[in-house]
């Protein structure tokens, strides 16, 4: 494993500031240009992508599912038990106060996954910089990992696929979730539920760096805090939540 | 005995020339792709393009390395192109470039149970 060095944070400053300015459209900015990786270089654990929802702005929006389902050529057979699902709302009320919460779940890209603990072969793993995938060269199928999130994130593929989208391999006999349209990432982008979000949903949701202190996210965490889901397994996920 | 070896020995000989006189499978007709050549002499190639294509998925799926030489996706971008109708060949035509020599030699590959078979 080859060693990696501290990110050049002057330069990464300078272009943060040539960045800011470069809105592309109302509303859609290239999150951080300086963070576009290159793409012979190795992702390094000096970056951990995270994820930041406000519930409170959700309501019955579903422009995230909408988005991810076509940026990954999800199709949906009728089958809500075996149909494939990265992300999902979920609705949940308050007997009490009669508050009604909606929230988008998908996988959580916890710290410390138990999906990656549980996978016998490796194939669930977490990338250095947070991310964690399923390898479906190595997945065998077996499904644990499905059996072991808490946060029923992971989908089984149960149908011969065709016509999959390039940059977004999925196959018939593996195991698949939110990649944190990782293919985005690594280019720039932001992901594909975060841009559609933004576009045409309620802009609830704010995607970047946990560790970098000046990222939006950081300073929305810092300032209003985020909760987890199911806090009490101590996962430390990378998707955190206000308003639930 | 001697006789009778030398005797079988010319006749297994006959066998042998013949078949090899009569058609063995068609060889492949491969596809041609964009562009001028490829990332790597057709030798090199040949030889080892599984390995390239083996040893990128995990630099790619386990440290995000995305370099285009032996990415799979810029193997099919350059050697899957569309007919003058524009669709692009089936899997499992012979008209697919990877399909094309892989039927030949009777080598099952399973990289398109996930991956795109077309850019």
């Amino acid at each position: 494993m080859t060693t990696q060095s501290d990110v050049d944070t002057s330069r990464r400053r300078f272009v943060k500031g040539a960045a800011i300015g470069l809105a592309l459209a109302p509303g859609v900015v290239m999150f951080d240009l300086a963070r576009a990786k290159k793409p012979d270089e190795a992702v390094t654990s000096a970056v951990r992508w995270g994820l930041l929802i406000d519930a409170n702005k959700c309501a019955d929006c579903n422009a995230c599912v909408k988005a991810c389902n076509e940026e990954h050529g999800l199709v949906g057979h009728g089958r809500p038990q075996t149909d494939p699902q990265w992300i999902r709302k979920v609705t949940a009320k308050d007997k009490q106060t009669g508050h009604v919460m909606s929230l988008p779940v998908m996988c959580q890209h916890c710290e410390t996954p138990p999906c990656e603990d549980v996978c016998p072969t490796g194939a669930s793993f977490k990338r250095a910089d947070g991310i964690v995938l399923v390898d479906k060269h190595i997945c065998i199928g077996c499904r644990y990992c499905m059996m072991a999130c808490p946060y029923k994130a992971r989908s089984f593929v149960h149908e011969v696929l065709t016509e999959q989208k390039p940059y977004s391999p999925r196959g018939k006999g593996t195991v698949e979730s939110c990649t944190l349209c990782v293919h985005r990432v690594d280019a720039g982008e932001l992901p594909a539920c975060v841009t559609a979000c933004n576009r045409e949903g309620n802009k609830a949701m704010v995607f970047g760096d946990l560790k970098d202190p000046d990222s939006e996210i950081s300073q929305q965490l810092a300032r209003f805090g985020g909760k987890q889901i199911r806090a009490d397994l101590g996962l430390n996920t990378g998707v955190r939540y206000r308003g639930i | 005995m001697k006789p009778k070896l030398s005797a079988l020995l010319v006749l297994v000989m006959g066998v042998v020339v013949s078949t090899t006189l009569m058609a063995g499978a068609p060889l492949p007709e491969i596809p041609k792709g964009k562009g001028e050549k490829c990332v790597e002499p057709t030798e090199v190639m040949r030889k080892s393009h599984m390995n390239f294509i083996l040893h990128q998925r995990d630099e790619t799926m386990h440290f995000g390395i995305r370099t285009k030489k032996h990415s799979l996706k810029e193997c099919i971008s350059c050697h899957v192109q569309p007919d003058e109708n524009g669709k692009y060949p089936d899997i499992h035509s012979r008209k697919h470039f990877c399909n094309s020599c892989h039927s030949y030699a009777a080598v099952s590959i399973d990289c398109f149970q996930c991956h795109a078979t077309h850019p």
